[in-house]
């Protein structure tokens, strides 16, 4: 293997769908006026049901809240310790021994909207991994992971992209 | 019953137009509050301490899913209800702290229409605070095409976001 090209597992994992699971709730109007509250988003698709009939045909959530609805609790009586999101990130950061990680870009799309009593499945495919790269952090790779979220209904709801850099800093072992 | 507020159609959209600025003076507040809205529950977005002491920052920093909520805002408040977000996509560049001014610039950089007939216009919307862009986002938004349209009675092959 070459200093350019991937390990073996690391190659097997892109295109793998991994770490399917459901959200700990379904989908709440609380939720959903903290939110509008929050940055005082009086759109009235989400405050008003007559409007949300005749426009959304009835209540949806805000699409910008889709990573809302598959963030764990911070505790829970069924586990020990909390959840992380985007597993794939952190295993890569592992499978790759480096210490340090960003997120340069973030990307949501949306499809069909999340209406209240849904019940969100993500699941994590990792789509990239980039050859070596040195940047003004530090050495390491860039890689793409897209989660996508879907209904109880198998109906596709949103797909959000993340590219990490996992890097070793400048002079670090 | 209450009718829907009216909705900007495609035909009321320019390219390299500009959006009305939004201007709002964050407080730890709304620091948290939105953090916990997002169920966020990660200590820089609520301990000072954790903040300053464990991140090396300034103060408690807005987390990303809640400037999404308000770039949503933005970007509604002008189209109106109708208005349907496709896509977007987010750089941070720097962080939002309590004490901050913050204030939302958007210009229209693209106006089409899909083989469905969808109407979209992309707005590279800029959140900035003293002058300094502390993330800039790229919205898709789908627009009436015309005023008995609705974007959101699309699905399927008929939503290409």
């Amino acid at each position: 293997m070459t200093a350019t090209e991937l390990p073996a597992e690391i190659e097997a994992l892109i295109g793998k769908v991994q770490y399917e699971e459901s959200g700990e709730f379904p989908v709440e109007r609380g939720y959903i006026w903290t939110s509008c509250s929050s940055v005082e988003n009086g759109n009235l698709i989400f405050w008003d049901d007559d409007v949300a009939r005749e426009v959304t045909g009835g209540p949806i959530a805000p699409p910008t809240m889709l990573s809302v609805w598959f963030r764990p609790h911070n505790w829970a009586p069924w586990r020990d310790t909390p959840g992380l999101p985007l597993q794939v990130h952190f295993d890569l950061k592992e499978l790759f021994g480096l210490p340090e990680a960003v997120m340069t870009d973030n990307t949501i799309v949306f499809h069909e909207p999340v209406r209240p009593g849904d019940v969100i499945t993500t699941r994590q495919i990792l789509q990239s991994v980039s050859e070596p790269k040195t940047t003004k952090l530090g050495t390491g790779r860039f890689w793409v992971i897209d989660v996508e979220y879907h209904n109880q209904d198998g109906a596709l709801v949103g797909v959000e992209s993340y590219t990490g850099f996992g890097y070793r800093k400048a002079g670090e072992p | 019953m209450t009718a829907a507020p009216a909705s900007r159609t495609i035909a009321a959209a320019e390219q390299g137009g500009s959006l009305p600025e939004l201007v709002y003076d964050v407080t730890a507040t709304t620091i948290v509050l939105g953090a916990l809205a997002a169920r966020d529950w990660r200590p820089m977005h609520h301990d000072y301490d954790f903040a300053v002491h464990r991140n090396g920052t300034d103060n408690i920093f807005m987390n990303t899913p809640n400037q999404a909520a308000w770039f949503e805002r933005y970007l509604t408040d002008w189209s109106g209800p109708k208005g349907r977000l496709g896509r977007m996509k987010f750089r941070m560049a720097g962080s939002v702290f309590p004490g901050d001014t913050m204030t939302m610039r958007g210009t229209i950089t693209d106006i089409a229409t899909d083989q469905t007939g969808c109407s979209w216009v992309t707005v590279a919307v800029r959140l900035e605070v003293d002058g300094d862009v502390k993330t800039t986002c790229e919205a898709r938004i789908a627009l009436p095409s015309t005023p008995d349209d609705n974007p959101w009675s699309r699905h399927g092959d008929d939503w290409r976001p």
